[in-house]
């Protein structure tokens, strides 16, 4: 039997390119199945970030772009800009959104930029081989954090949403979901579509997920990292909306 | 747009960013993105002015990396999209340059040198050039026109866009603080009515039609995945460079038949040349001037002629050499002596250039 996958994902583009057991599939999936209920792919513009997020590129039949590492939130700002009709996708990791690039996410929730943000938070720098980002949980051991982050010297870790919704307009739209709920997941990601489709303001949604390469777990391990260990710091759940959607 | 910005040729008394504002308005550009850095600013200035009367966008970004990658995502739309920067912005700027670059997307920016490195002034100098013709992490893949005067700068930025988007590379209207601040008399004048016609954008992304239906999706990477591929991708936009340059490289050049001495300048430093050539001429001199408009191309073989019937050339830079190394890659190889003037960070008045040359001409060195 053949799996089944989002309309709009690309069949010649599977499998995916993604690690063993890496969450990106997961968001991808839940992504793709948002961006086929909004039947508007025609206006879609996905733009990919870099680290393991530029693998997405052509994983979807629908325009994209590969930018560099920080930056898809501008170009995708850019090209939002240049053509309202368009529906921006400006999909990264926690160290292009939060590290970087973290003066183009403020700025473009400052502005209140009808663009949706997915921004995956995976605790550590994927692609690059598992330093700490700026998601790095305390005494959490990556490269370069080889005896466990000490916030004492490398500050606490960000959340991200909760920053966003701090400072986002009114119509904003911000969410944390995670891989190990993909429906509620989709959901979220479907209200931040909606809500840059009925031009009501910047969404964005951070996704929980998992990367057993760098962390170094089987998949038991991983799915407690996820569910248990990332929850407890941080909380899955809708942060702003402004439509009055609960999901 | 019923009304147009530049409706007929007119002749005005205009900064040279103003004249960029117009000139962009009259070429047809859709959008601007833009964070402020003197000189540039008031090009921002006038454009934020202007461009809501003419339905043209504009946004100012949190930096430059931003008002860069802005742009290229206003080019992937279609759009005419242009910013403007100069010294530690247009550093900041050569990121989305080196994207512009892989990825062919036909980006206009204008640059107004201030003197560097570092902070600098926030004045004057030539020293942009060497990251404007090849910044990046790349091999240069640009086209850098070297304005001297206020009317280039009008039919140069026009000239950008047109270049840009027939050509799909990242073009530069290099300018400097003289020419940003300084007012000058110009013509300025719709494109139509000189016969220029505006190369259309077209969108790379978004186009007509359903991807995965009606058409395959377009998928646009700058990352790869093999030396092999790198590398073929890569040989591929220097042989399109390579093909384009010679219909895009400009120069200009007086005197030069019977100079013993020939001088060589760019940008706002060419007028103080053109005058001191003049000058020494008038009183029998064998000297004359050569100047290139692109930077980048090089018009090699014009130099190469120059300097093969010259002999001897004096280079004139507000900069330590940027210019001068631009000119030896070329001539490697050419008997013809190279003598150089540089005032890093600093202009030319004339008389000090009428010196120079009489000293190079007698066969003195600096």
């Amino acid at each position: 039997m053949e799996p089944v996958m989002p309309k709009c994902w690309r069949g010649e583009s599977k499998p995916h390119k993604f690690c063993p057991g890496c969450g990106h599939g997961l968001v991808l999936k839940a992504l793709g199945e948002a961006i086929d209920e909004t039947g508007a792919m025609g206006r879609m513009v996905f733009g990919c970030d870099i680290g393991c997020s530029l693998l997405a590129w052509d994983l979807f039949n629908l325009d994209s772009v590969q930018t560099h590492h920080g930056r898809v939130i501008p170009v995708i700002t850019g090209f939002k800009r240049a053509n309202p009709q368009a529906i921006g996708i400006a999909y990264m990791g926690d160290g292009g959104g939060y590290s970087i690039g973290a003066q183009h996410l403020v700025s473009a929730a400052i502005r209140n930029e009808r663009i949706t943000v997915v921004l995956v938070n995976n605790t550590q720098y994927g692609m690059t081989g598992g330093q700490m980002a700026p998601t790095t949980l305390p005494g959490q051991k990556t490269e370069t954090t080889p005896y466990g982050r000490d916030p004492l010297t490398t500050g606490a870790p960000l959340k991200g949403p909760e920053m966003v919704a701090a400072i986002a307009a009114p119509g904003a739209y911000v969410a944390r979901g995670t891989m190990a709920n993909p429906r509620r997941l989709r959901n979220m990601l479907g209200s931040a579509l909606r809500n840059q489709m009925q031009e009501a303001g910047f969404s964005f949604v951070e996704v929980l997920s998992a990367c057993p390469t760098n962390w170094r777990t089987g998949p038991t391990e991983t799915w407690r990292f996820v569910e248990e260990i990332m929850t407890e710091y941080y909380p899955v759940g809708e942060i702003k909306v402004p439509l009055e959607q609960e999901v | 747009m019923a009304e147009r910005p530049v409706p007929e040729e007119k002749r005005v008394f205009m900064t040279g960013n103003e004249v960029v504002a117009y000139a962009a308005l009259a070429a047809g550009a859709e959008i601007m993105y833009g964070y402020p850095i003197t000189p540039q600013n008031e090009i921002m200035h006038y454009w934020t002015r202007l461009a809501p009367r003419f339905g043209r966008g504009f946004l100012q970004t949190e930096d430059e990396i931003s008002a860069g990658f802005a742009t290229l995502g206003g080019v992937l739309a279609g759009r005419r999209a242009f910013t403007g920067t100069s010294g530690p912005g247009h550093i900041l700027m050569q990121e989305p340059m080196a994207m512009a670059e892989m990825m062919r997307l036909p980006m206009v920016a204008v640059i107004q040198q201030r003197g560097g490195p570092s902070t600098g002034t926030v004045i004057y100098s030539q020293q942009e050039v060497t990251m404007t013709v090849s910044g990046g992490n790349g091999e240069g893949l640009r086209i850098v026109y070297s304005t001297a005067r206020h009317q280039e700068l009008y039919d140069y930025t026009i000239k950008a866009f047109n270049t840009a988007w027939r050509y799909r590379f990242p073009t530069f209207v290099l300018g400097d603080g003289y020419q940003a601040k300084m007012r000058e008399i110009l013509t300025i004048y719709p494109p139509g009515e000189r016969g220029i016609e505006m190369v259309a954008g077209e969108p790379y992304l978004v186009g007509p039609g359903e991807p995965g239906t009606d058409r395959p999706p377009v998928h646009l990477r700058n990352t790869y995945n093999v030396e092999e591929e790198l590398n073929a991708t890569v040989m591929e936009l220097i042989r399109a460079y390579q093909a384009a340059a010679p219909e895009i490289a400009e120069y200009q050049e007086s005197g030069t038949g019977d100079a013993e001495v020939v001088v060589c300048s760019h940008g706002v430093v060419s007028r103080v040349v053109e005058e001191a050539v003049r000058e020494l001429r008038g009183r029998g001199w064998k000297v004359g001037w050569f100047r290139p408009v692109t930077l980048r191309p090089l018009a090699e073989s014009g130099l190469k002629a120059v300097a093969a019937r010259a002999g001897r050339l004096l280079v004139v830079e507000s900069a330590h050499g940027q210019f001068a190394r631009l000119l030896k890659e070329v001539l490697y190889g050419s008997p013809a002596v190279l003598e150089t003037m540089f005032k890093p960070g600093q202009g030319f008045t004339v008389e000090e250039i009428v010196a120079r040359v009489k000293e190079v001409a007698r066969g003195g060195r600096s």
